[in-house]
């Protein structure tokens, strides 16, 4: 055994007192295995990685268990020999590369620290070797691209540097702590092969820790599942894909297969609750959408889908009236509407409703649930006193949130999935025809983001919404969109109803987003690989287009 | 490279122009005063000669705008006009000898920069040091023991240190004087023992600021996810400080140290009162007290500028430790 | 030469530290076996142990010194056994103040009690004996504050011990015109704290309602309002205030408005500079949250914004400056005072009793209590700001969300 996790238990301290992380997990690598650690935010996978390594961050303590690497007590391990370990023996790779690089130094410089300070390579040797890695992992002009500072290297390529840098000692083990979490799917897809070639090609054992089934199943050899720092289920890859025994983890694998029946085609001829025509658009002098046009009918969803940068929130922008654009209208059930929304009526406003990607910051933290909800009614219906608390409890009702319970909290007395239904409430209480959901889902868990979908589905199908569903997560378009449209640069790239959009033959750019996409299943990455080639993934393959 | 060069010619014509702006605000404050303010300054018992001799010295019977620029252009070309104190002595004494303004303030400000220098002198190490220690050692007794001292510090009025210190170090256990009465010819250690209280008592105000601050800008800094990274790779607690903070926190501390060089100068002001330090603090004071408007204005200008000065250093310094900057993409 | 030879014995201590802390960490070692408090230790941490034992050794013996038979020597420590006596007091009574809060009142306060550390409840404290007092001055002060007492002879000595020039009757002594030092004192809470008060609260809603206009309407408003903004605070805030007093001076002849009001309107307007980048930057920081979007395209007002919405998340950190600027305010009041151009007499304020009286301070060598008077006025400035600060340093370390 490489490691081995006897019993551990860890607090973390807040307000002067200290509650439990992680609940007595036991843990065993053997040497050049993946070991997948998946959970939801605040199971504490990173803490239990960080652990792994005899590290705890600032406000977090062992209180009870045993850490053990290669026979060595790293609990009670001397500082010097557990800095002996650390970057020669062990390794880690965190979330945020662009944070993670000192700004102050070369990449190449970074690179080297530690076979020179651990006394394994010389400097010349290790730069060398070094070089050797980014060309492994696929980085471009290898020779040269460590020779420059960290914010000089786009993220995808700092990431495989990382793991370069994480490679230089070959370690015996690294810790993924989320890799590719900040990054877009055709970036991560990358760096995921990157990662898994030289992993496999050194016989490096590694803990990969992210919330993502579909990446894990890709990654792991075995896989371990927590929640709230209790280990639900251990087994091997395949097995927990296939047959996982816990309730909790067939709920998870579960959320993929939400999708919604396919809706008659809409009838020729019929007025778009909004259509955007020819919208160009521009922050200062740098332009940002062009030409872009596309039609919501009554009661659908139309996914707005592309990476960041692509415009999908400006669109919104454009439509809210925010940023009124430079050329093109914007007309709503027929009727232009004024560009600029200090100009439009009541009544227009009331129709455009928004729902909010941050739960956090789309609610002021210091009004009430109950008043939160009411301003919308009192503001555009005139109602008041018990007619308006009536109208409040109805619309409490219908977001399955009991007015009893919840009328006089405030928003940081609620989870996450509570405080986004909340927002969902405060757009219905305007009565709207159509709502912008932006990125409502991509803030939250797998399960609490499912729920909020099935709420939004059962509202469109009540009151006959039409949404725009603005996402970058193919799995959410696939369970609520009746229509898509794909964004890249500002531009439409293409559009059409669901269906066609999921079948072939798709434009160039649809298609690599579409298979960039991780699937549950764990020989995706492999036939993807074998299918496209290594050079037809990725940023390689956008700049091809 | 170019970048950056922009960028600082940028920030320095900024510093002109808002120097330029302040002489303004300066000129216009002063011009504020009611009616013919020659004898309202002057007050009753003036001698028609001297109001007329001020009146003449200021130029008013000519219109605003004029007198601007003449004693701005005065103000570039050193001569920053007579003090009326000295008008005033002349007139009635008949006048002997020419004492202009810039004859009282230059001596002044010589010895206030000395003043300054020493202080800074013993600060800036102190300070850097303390507050580098306090964020490695942070929430031990020694951070807050740091921490209660140097709020106390800085919430003490200057004039509360100074007699501290006066009584600790001066009265009950005579080692250093209490009067800095400096004058020409005296040699540095003499000039320096007699420098040395008002010295320690900015010392004690601005260390604190300073040290605050450090603590502030390293313990920021050691949260960061590099740092984490280098501890991470195995790196000795000495490499992670000197070789992945230090080259980050080098911008702060400068901003720091720069800030509070220019606390000094409106600290002078009250520790040079109470030492009876020849300064340039202390000629403001007395000229504020009997309305000798020439040395005022003067002596604003040069506290304004010292202060802009300063502030700009400081930009112009962080700009050039910025490795974002430094090396654009 | 004295000033040569102490240099050399701190020198000499300190080097005496710097073998002992070696020692300390060497023998430590020895004993405990290697125990990981003692192996993983840093010297610099060594060092700082025995640099902290040798201070409170020193504190103990001076202490003892100040309790000396020998007039020379008690004389000579006599500060610092106040000091060391007023520091413990001063704990204790937080001690027992908190121990109070934590007892009595409602859920919310025993709450906010129970996490709350010793400075601050020492800053609450002082804060509210202080406020006692400048509410109750004319009460609780034995004589006036202008009042020239009859028959009763000028700069009598603190103490109340005839043999060195005081008098029972007046236990801080008279000043210069003979008049009774301690009522002064005290009418010195109302008149120095009240009159920062009123300026603090002034700047603040000067620089606080043009922050959050411009934070909220932006535009030429915003640029406007930030350029001179930054002008006004290229001028060193005490020499402006100097300057302006200059020219305050003559229109207070002129006009006939006591100088003190010209005083309160020019620290406010120069402070309200530093309050307006607060505010402003504070609610720029909320104006980009979601909520204010949903309130916009919601059609809602200016005053909705500004009232309903950004106000309520923004007195936490308002408030914290507040305790800021009032302290800033309170010391530069205090400081222009002891100029001699700030407030005037003849009110009672600390920074000119302090100048007044500074003389006093030469006697300490032989009659310590005679000189306590102008360190008593500047300790109650101090005292108060560092109360606030305390305070304020709470607030702040507890609203950031710093789990240390």
């Amino acid at each position: 055994m490489l490691v081995t996790i006897r019993d551990l238990w860890l607090e973390g301290r807040s307000d002067e007192t200290w509650n439990p992380i992680i609940n007595g997990v036991d843990l065993d690598l053997k040497k050049g295995e993946v070991l997948g650690l998946i959970g939801e935010s605040g199971a504490g996978k990173s803490t239990l990685g960080l652990a792994a390594m005899g590290y705890c961050r600032d406000g977090v303590r062992i209180s009870k268990g045993s850490v053990s690497f290669d026979g060595i007590d790293l609990l009670t391990a001397s500082a010097a020999v557990k800095r002996g370990l650390l970057g020669k023996r062990i390794a880690y790779v965190a979330q945020s590369a662009a944070a993670s690089f000192n700004p102050a130094h070369k990449i190449i410089e970074q690179h080297i620290e530690a076979p020179t300070q651990h006394g394994i390579m010389s400097r010349a040797d290790s730069e060398q070797d070094g070089m050797a890695l980014y060309q492994k992992l696929r980085l471009p002009d290898p020779d040269n691209i460590g020779f420059r500072y960290p914010h000089q290297v786009s993220g995808g390529q700092l990431q495989r540097a990382m793991t370069a840098m994480a490679m230089s000692c070959r370690p015996d083990l690294i810790i993924f702590d989320e890799p590719t979490t900040a990054l877009d799917v055709t970036t991560q897809i990358e760096v995921l092969a990157a990662i898994r070639e030289i992993v496999e090609e050194y016989n490096t054992a590694a803990i990969y820790i992210t919330h993502d089934l579909a990446v894990v199943a890709q990654m792991a050899d075995r896989i371990k599942v927590l929640l709230k720092g209790d280990e639900v289920e251990t087994a091997d890859t395949r097995t927990m894909l296939s047959a996982p025994t816990q309730e909790y983890t067939k709920s998870l694998w579960a959320v993929r297969s939400f999708e919604r029946p396919l809706k008659a085609p809409v009838v020729a001829g019929a007025v778009p609750v909004v259509a955007v025509k020819g919208v160009d658009a521009a922050y200062g002098k740098v332009p940002v959408l062009h030409d872009v046009s596309f039609d919501i009918h009554e009661g659908r969803t139309v996914a707005v889908v592309g990476e960041s940068g692509s415009g999908k929130s400006t669109t919104a922008r454009c439509i809210t009236g925010l940023l009124p654009p430079k050329a093109g209208e914007i007309s709503f059930g027929g009727e232009v509407m004024p560009a600029d929304y200090r100009k439009r009526t009541k009544d227009q406003l009331r129709q455009v409703q928004m729902i909010y990607q941050m739960a956090d910051t789309a609610l002021n933290p210091r009004v009430t649930v109950g008043n939160i909800i009411s301003r919308p009614v009192q503001f555009y219906s005139g109602l008041t006193g018990g007619a308006l608390r009536k109208r409040v409890d109805e619309l409490m009702e219908q977001i399955e949130l009991p007015a009893a319970d919840y009328y006089n909290r405030l928003p940081s007395e609620l989870s996450g999935g509570q405080k986004q239904r909340i927002g969902i409430a405060r757009a219905l209480a305007a009565e709207p025809k159509f709502i912008i959901c932006d990125e409502v889902t991509s803030a939250l868990d797998q399960l609490v983001a499912e729920g909020i979908l099935r709420l939004l589905a059962r509202l469109q199908d009540e009151l006959s919404l039409s949404y725009m569903f603005i996402t970058h997560d193919l799995a959410t378009v696939r369970a609520i969109a009746d229509e898509v449209v794909v964004m890249k640069d500002g531009r439409v790239v293409e559009q059409g109803p669901k269906h066609d959009m999921f079948t072939p033959p798709h434009h160039a750019y649809t298609d690599l987003l579409l298979s960039s996409v991780p699937e549950m299943d764990p020989d995706w990455l492999t036939n993807l690989l074998a299918d496209r080639g290594v050079d037809n993934i990725g940023d390689a393959a956008v700049d091809k287009m | 490279m170019d970048n950056v060069l922009s960028i600082i010619l940028q920030r320095l014509a900024l510093g002109l122009l808002t120097l330029l702006i302040v002489s303004v605000v300066i000129f216009t404050a002063v011009n504020l005063l009611p009616g013919d303010f020659a004898e309202s300054i002057l007050g009753q018992g003036a001698t028609p000669e001297a109001v007329k001799s001020i009146r003449e010295d200021l130029g008013l019977d000519q219109g605003p705008v004029t007198r601007y620029l003449s004693w701005l252009s005065g103000m570039l070309t050193g001569d920053l006009g007579t003090s009326f104190a000295q008008l005033m002595f002349q007139t009635n004494m008949g006048g002997a000898g020419d004492v202009t303004v810039v004859d009282q303030i230059a001596p002044r400000l010589s010895n206030t920069l000395f003043l300054a220098g020493v202080t800074a002198m013993i600060a800036v190490p102190i300070a850097v040091t303390l507050g580098v220690l306090a964020a490695l050692y942070r929430n031990t007794v020694f951070d807050r023991a740091a921490n209660v001292m140097t709020l106390s510090s800085i919430s003490s009025p200057e004039f509360f240190m100074a007699y501290i210190l006066i009584l600790v170090l001066a009265v009950l256990n005579p080692i250093l004087p209490s009067l800095s009465n400096i004058y020409d010819g005296m040699s540095f250690s003499e000039r320096l023992e007699k420098t040395l209280l008002p010295a320690l008592t900015l010392t004690l105000v601005v260390t604190a600021h300073m040290m605050r601050m450090t603590r502030a800008a390293i313990i920021n800094l050691l949260a960061s996810p590099y740092i984490e990274m280098a501890r991470l790779k195995g790196m000795s607690p000495m490499r992670v400080i000197v070789k992945h903070a230090l080259p980050n926190a080098l911008a702060p501390i400068i901003n720091v140290i720069a800030l509070n060089l220019a606390y000094l100068v409106t600290g002078v002001v009250v520790v040079e009162v109470v030492f009876v330090y020849p300064g340039i603090g202390q000629l403001f004071v007395d000229s504020v007290k009997i309305r000798d408007i020439p040395v005022v204005q003067a002596c604003c200008l040069i506290f304004a500028a010292a202060y802009i000065l300063l502030n700009l250093t400081a930009d112009v310094l962080s700009i050039l430790s910025n490795p974002r900057l430094r090396h654009p993409k | 030469m004295i000033f040569e030879s102490f240099i050399g014995n701190l020198a000499t201590l300190l080097i005496g530290i710097a073998v002992l802390g070696y020692v300390f960490r060497a023998v430590g070692q020895r004993v405990t076996q290697n125990a990981p408090f003692f192996r993983d230790m840093p010297y610099g941490v060594a060092f700082g142990y025995v640099l902290g034992l040798v201070i409170l050794i020193w504190l103990v013996w001076g202490f003892m010194q100040s309790r000396s038979e020998d007039p020379m020597i008690a004389n000579k420590f006599f500060f610092l056994g106040i000091a060391i006596q007023g520091f413990i007091g001063f704990a204790i009574a937080a001690w027992l103040f908190r121990l109070l809060g934590r007892a009595v009142g409602t859920a919310g306060s025993k709450k906010l009690f129970r996490s709350m550390p010793l400075t601050a409840s020492f800053g609450i404290l002082v804060i509210i004996i202080y406020i006692f007092l400048a509410v109750f001055a004319g009460a609780i002060a034995p004589y006036g504050q202008e009042e020239i007492l009859q028959g009763v002879a000028a700069n009598i000595a603190a103490g109340g011990d005839p043999a060195l020039g005081g008098h029972p009757d007046f236990p801080l002594g008279t000043d210069q015109i003979g008049r009774d030092i301690m009522s002064r004192l005290i009418y010195g809470a109302q008149n120095t704290v009240g009159i920062a008060f009123v300026t603090t609260v002034l700047a603040f809603l000067l620089g606080g309602t043009f922050g959050f206009l411009a934070a909220t309407l932006g535009g030429w408003l915003d640029q406007v309002l930030s350029r001179a903004v930054d002008v006004l605070m290229a001028i060193p805030s005490l020499i402006f205030a100097l300057l302006l007093m200059t020219i305050a001076s003559v229109w207070s002849a002129t006009l006939g408005i006591p100088l003190t009001i010209f005083m309160i309107v020019i620290i406010a307007v120069i402070d309200s500079t530093r309050v307006y980048r607060l505010a402003r930057a504070v609610g720029q920081n909320i104006v980009v949250m979601d909520y204010i979007e949903a309130a916009k395209l919601r059609g809602e007002g200016l005053g909705y914004l500004m009232f309903r919405e950004i106000l309520p998340n923004a007195t936490a950190p308002l408030l914290a400056e507040f305790g800021l600027r009032f302290c800033f305010v309170f010391l530069t009041i205090a400081s222009l005072s002891f100029l001699g151009v700030g407030i005037q007499p003849p009110l009672a304020d600390w920074g000119t009793m302090v100048r007044d009286l500074a003389g006093f301070i030469n006697y300490a060598g032989f009659a310590p209590t005679a000189s306590i008077t102008p360190l008593l006025a500047a300790g109650a400035i101090a005292l108060l700001t560092v109360a606030v600060n305390f305070v304020v340093d709470w607030m702040l370390h507890k609203s950031s969300g710093l789990k240390e």
